[in-house]
């Protein structure tokens, strides 16, 4: 009788956060509310709700929170409605760019106000970051004739220095008796950074000495070129996706993306190195203002029977090349394995592996012939990465879904060649990032 | 005959792209399944996104720390992401 209570009481509780966010949704859309309780009643058993928080911590440098949710709601005529209120919270270090020395290093922070110092031997990173973010999206899909589904999206999203808007249309055709569809896609962002101490001029040499002279601010002044940049990606998208028989099912994408605009890190900068590998000068970095990228992307679905624990597989595979050079290997693996009546665990592996853009370099030389681009960001240069975690969900009365997810994200930088002087070729210029990923999920 | 030969190269080209989506959609209508046997593929498990908000948060993190974005859906901007 008690358990019975216990239950009842968590549904109604349930019942009610549901309907409160039932409202809450009414109300931000401006939906007219005819009366609470109608509301409640009618709109409560039609809401899907998917919450998440996650917590990314990288050893020694950046950590992040984020928190999801995402509601759905199906209409009668297969209307679908989908909207997510995304916030993250960013704080720790981040690599400048410059790379370890046998010295101590100092450098000014990206705003200019003030300096940090590495000590020696060690990768230098930017403490200073810190940023909270957040993002709206909603999704409208709907039937728009026999076998064609239309679905029109928008994208809002705030940070401190950073603004993006965007919007997005797909059509989708099934045919033959629905186990094939095609479809397109077209999505378009529009970003503004307004990175705080404003834009710095490429090539330029850091200013590093007392912020506090007189002179400080009018000589930092002459190291930018703006407040603000913006920076424009269209992205067309086709897939293809086909039922193979009762078990199995898979999709084949092909996208194009091109981003114009300020593709720079205006707070990454690149050491000046003399012969002997000893760092004379800082100066920020340059990159292209446009770039290209396409990609493959494969993947399969595969129900196992009873000898296997109907185990569902997840595989997949994606070939990414752009026109500065990189091209990345990405295979994602999942296997959902029931565990009783009620509960799944998911081991996950992720394998990805990138080469390096042609004008990434980890430093640059003194004598080294003039350069039009350069970046020593070593996210565009070689690395390999590994994921590896698990999932564990479990069905709780009601249908309700609770998992947890941990995972272990480890990054691998690798040399692409090029030849170190000698004063450095003790230090180590590619240092590993390791990172873990705990996620709390609940459906409701 | 010379200023002919690109022109049948393309022809030739377009007659064996066409021959190869005839003959692959020929294929995909052998494949399949009908409606009554959608019991397995109509399971979440089998969504070829299983879990959207996953998904999302697993796009932004990888976003933010390698150098390639989307593939399965839209890579798109969205974030000044250090």
């Amino acid at each position: 009788m008690n358990k019975l209570n216990k239950t009842s009481n968590k549904k109604n509780r349930n019942t009610n956060l549901k309907a409160a966010l039932s409202l809450a949704t009414s109300a931000l859309l401006g939906t007219s509310v005819v009366s609470a309780s109608a509301v409640q009643a009618k709109e409560a058993n039609e809401w899907q709700f998917d919450s998440a928080f996650l917590v990314y911590s990288e050893v020694d440098r950046v950590s992040a929170t984020e928190a999801i949710i995402a509601g759905t709601k199906t209409f009668d005529n297969d209307e679908v409605l989908s909207l997510k209120l995304t916030v993250d919270a960013l704080t720790g270090a981040s690599a400048n760019g410059a790379i370890a020395q046998p010295n101590a290093q100092t450098f000014t922070r990206p705003s200019g106000n003030g300096q940090y110092v590495t000590p020696a031997g060690e990768t230098p990173l930017d403490d200073t970051f810190h940023d909270t973010r957040v993002q709206f999206n909603g999704q409208w899909t709907q039937p728009l004739a026999e076998n064609i589904t239309g679905s029109v999206g928008g994208h809002f999203s705030k940070e401190y220095d950073y603004l993006s808007l965007g919007v997005n249309g797909n059509l989708a055709y099934d045919f033959n008796r629905k186990n094939s569809t095609i479809s397109m896609g077209l999505s378009y962002f529009q970003d503004t950074f307004t990175p705080e101490g404003g834009i710095p001029k490429p090539f330029s040499s850091m200013l590093v000495g007392d912020s506090g002279a007189s002179d400080w601010d009018t000589e930092f002044a002459k190291t930018r070129i703006g407040d603000s940049e913006d920076k424009s990606t269209a992205d067309i998208l086709v897939g293809f996706t086909q039922v193979i028989n009762r078990r199995m099912i898979t999709a084949f994408n092909y996208s194009y993306s091109m981003v114009d605009g300020y593709l720079t890190d205006p707070f990454k900068v690149v050491s000046v190195l003399n012969n002997e590998g000893i760092a004379q000068d800082y100066i920020y970095e340059n990159r292209p203002d446009s770039r290209v990228k396409q990609s493959t992307f494969m993947q399969a679905k595969y129900h196992f029977d009873d000898s296997l624990l109907n185990t569902v597989a997840d595989v997949s595979y994606r070939y990414m090349w752009d026109d500065w050079g990189i091209n990345s290997h990405t295979i994602d693996t999942r296997f959902t394995i029931p565990v009783g009546a009620a509960s799944y665990i998911e081991p996950h592996i992720r394998f990805y592996q990138q080469g390096a853009a042609d004008f990434y370099q980890p430093y640059v030389v003194d004598e080294q012939a003039p350069i039009s681009f350069v970046s020593a960001d070593y996210r565009i240069g070689e690395m390999t990465a590994v994921t590896v975690g698990a999932k564990y969900g479990v069905v709780l009365n009601g249908g309700n879904e609770l998992s947890f997810r941990i995972e272990y994200y480890r990054q691998m930088p690798t040399n692409a060649g090029f030849v170190d002087p000698q004063g450095i070729s003790s230090l180590d210029l590619y240092p590993v990032v390791e990172a873990v990923i705990a996620q709390v999920s609940y459906s409701f | 005959m010379k200023a002919n030969k690109p022109e049948f190269k393309t022809s030739t080209f377009k007659l064996v792209l066409l021959t190869a989506v005839t003959v692959s959609l020929s294929a995909c209508s052998s494949l399949g399944v009908e409606p009554w046997e959608r019991d397995l593929l109509a399971k979440k498990e089998m969504a070829l996104t299983s879990s959207p908000v996953d998904a999302a948060l697993d796009d932004h993190i990888y976003f933010s720390k390698e150098a390639s974005s989307g593939g399965k859906s839209f890579g798109g901007g969205g974030c000044g992401c250090n």
